[in-house]
């Protein structure tokens, strides 16, 4: 394995009597794009603001580019890009503005983050938009400067905090299409999502949190081999009643969940063999994903 | 990370939050300044004026005078409360730019740091204003009123420690106007703006003497006259000691607020 970018060990943080991250270890290799899933409230956002030493642990280690956090949290956010989950671009200002400013705090001299602007934006897809005002940006737009701001110090790690929610398609491929470029060029990500399908895309592994202790951690493929049968079959309508106590037979896992009826198989013909044909039923019929996976072991009660 | 109660670290870093609040104010600087101007040209011109024709003189000054020495005061006051406030709770709160600053290698010392520096610039910024205009219409009788300048400076430091630990308790715009009414308001009519404090019951002039704006006050009118008040270091002091305490709470209620 390669050295290792950011490593936290037994990690614990409460607030008042909740304990928000309950004694979590991962480690994550310099290139490699690391995901942190959870449900709400699962301490994905406390341990992002803890691996940035924005907050004290009750207990436990961690280390930012070999930086030990929050002693020396200064220093490694120096080295580190931050895309928060929320805006926090400057409406006053232009979008080159938003950069020559943000670089300030990495105390880079204005004429070096200058000539680097027209590199960032084409990056980000923002080519020409320079002068630009923040109101005139879509939510897209915005997403993709604040991208580019956390890129402003050339960062070695990349933290992502939910990069792509509330984004059109469009603008949610590009940003997965730049994280992948800048995978290429050695840099680290660590990315929190609520989209299993974005983390089953980019991470080369992920960690899902529940409650704040890790309960899975590998690769999204092998996490999938490991908890749930290759394939699954989705069946509902107004016949699933009747045809439900059928099914049990072919299907060694099956779920009822309001209308549907979930079926996890190793060999699904022999349920698609009795489903076809069946007008008061629709099945559909796809390979095991990250999100029955992360359903299965988080449950699917909401969580807010 | 500095513990809950540490002293607050300075470092030159907080230039570059002062500096992003200056590139912002400096978009609008116009407006700004002409109402920095015009405020205090109005209200002088009506009260010292109208008023003042009805009044006579007021402790041996004339009242536009005497007026005028209490609104280089008050004008700091209220622009660095405005500051530390409503501005400073958008950039925390609404805005959220004290969050990305922090993600930076900045610490929340250095942002609490740049925001005081900034609301007490903008402080200078009105008394400076207040005093042009006084000086104007002829009531800045000496050039030792340039030492009012590090008098503004100093109220301008301390309103702006205050509005920040304010600003550090807020849920929302609406908090701040429990302290606009119940701390603000008493204390420009009590620290002898208007009219001079031996006015007042004892039992409330000794209370006075508590309020940050009155030794202001009482500094600045013999200042612009070209004297200088007797007992001065102690009004200073207090004003000293309110920016200083003031400064450390701020620091240590934003800590508690936003490094959880």
């Amino acid at each position: 394995m390669n050295a290792v970018a950011l490593e936290a060990r037994a990690l614990r943080k409460s607030y008042d009597a909740l304990e928000v991250v309950a004694g979590i270890d991962f480690s994550v290799a310099v290139g490699e794009c690391f995901g942190l899933l959870g449900p709400n409230g699962a301490g994905k956002t406390t341990t992002l603001r803890l691996c940035l030493g924005l907050t004290e642990p009750d207990a436990g280690e961690i280390r930012l580019l070999g930086e030990p956090v929050p002693a020396r949290a200064r220093e490694a956010r120096a080295r580190v890009g931050v895309v928060p989950q929320f805006d926090s671009l400057d409406p006053d200002f232009s979008v080159a503005e938003n950069l020559v400013v943000y670089g300030r705090y990495f105390g880079i001299p204005e004429r070096v983050i200058r000539s680097r602007i027209p590199e960032l934006l084409a990056f980000s897809g923002l080519a020409g938009r320079a002068d630009a005002l923040l109101p005139t940006l879509s939510g897209g737009m915005k997403r993709r400067l604040t991208l580019a701001r956390s890129l402003v110090n050339d960062p070695e790690l990349l933290f992502m905090d939910e990069p792509t929610t509330g984004l059109d398609p469009q603008a949610r491929h590009l940003i997965w299409e730049r994280l992948r470029q800048l995978a290429q060029r050695g840099k680290t990500v660590v990315l929190t999502t609520h989209f299993m399908e974005e983390a089953e895309r980019l991470c080369t592994r992920v960690a899902i949190l529940d409650r704040g202790t890790i309960i899975a951690l590998g690769s999204p493929s092998a996490l999938i081999a490991e908890h749930i049968e290759p394939q699954v079959l989705e069946v509902h309508g107004p016949g699933l009643t009747a045809w439900i106590a059928g099914a049990g037979a072919h299907a060694p896992r099956q779920e009822h969940v309001g209308e549907t009826l979930f079926c996890y198989a190793e060999d699904p013909e022999p349920l698609l063999a009795e489903l076809r044909g069946r007008a008061d039923l629709t099945t559909i019929h796809r390979p095991a994903n990250l999100e029955d996976v992360f359903l299965k072991l988080t449950g699917r009660d909401l969580r807010d | 990370m500095a513990p809950l109660f540490a002293p607050p670290t300075l470092s030159l870093r907080l230039f570059a939050v002062w500096g992003r609040n200056w590139l912002v104010w400096r978009k609008l600087a116009l407006p700004s300044l002409l109402a920095n101007l015009a405020d205090p040209l109005i209200v002088l011109f009506g009260l010292g004026y109208g008023l003042g024709a009805v009044l006579g003189e007021m402790d041996g000054m004339s009242y536009f005078a005497f007026l005028g020495a209490g609104f280089v005061c008050s004008a700091a006051m209220y622009a660095a409360t405005f500051e530390s406030l409503y501005s400073a709770f958008s950039r925390m709160h609404v805005q959220r730019t004290w969050e990305a600053i922090v993600n930076a290698p900045m610490t929340l010392d250095d942002v609490i740091a740049g925001e005081w520096a900034w609301a007490a610039t903008k402080a200078v910024a009105a008394g400076i204003c207040v005093l042009a205009v006084v000086a104007a219409f002829g009531f800045v009788r000496s050039p030792a009123a340039l030492a009012a300048l590090p008098v503004i400076v100093l109220l301008g430091l301390a309103f702006a420690a205050l509005g920040l630990a304010i600003n550090a308790l807020a849920t929302g715009y609406d908090f701040f106007s429990y302290y606009m009414t119940v701390v603000l308001t008493p204390m420009l009519m009590l620290s002898g703006v208007f009219f001079p404090v031996e006015q007042l019951p004892s039992g409330v002039q000794v209370a006075a003497t508590l309020l940050p704006l009155y030794h202001g006050v009482s500094i600045m009118r013999p200042l612009l006259s070209g004297e200088l008040a007797p007992g001065w270091f102690g009004h200073l002091a207090v004003i000293g000691a309110y920016a200083m305490v003031a400064f450390y709470i701020a620091v240590v209620l934003t800590r508690r607020r936003l490094l959880r």
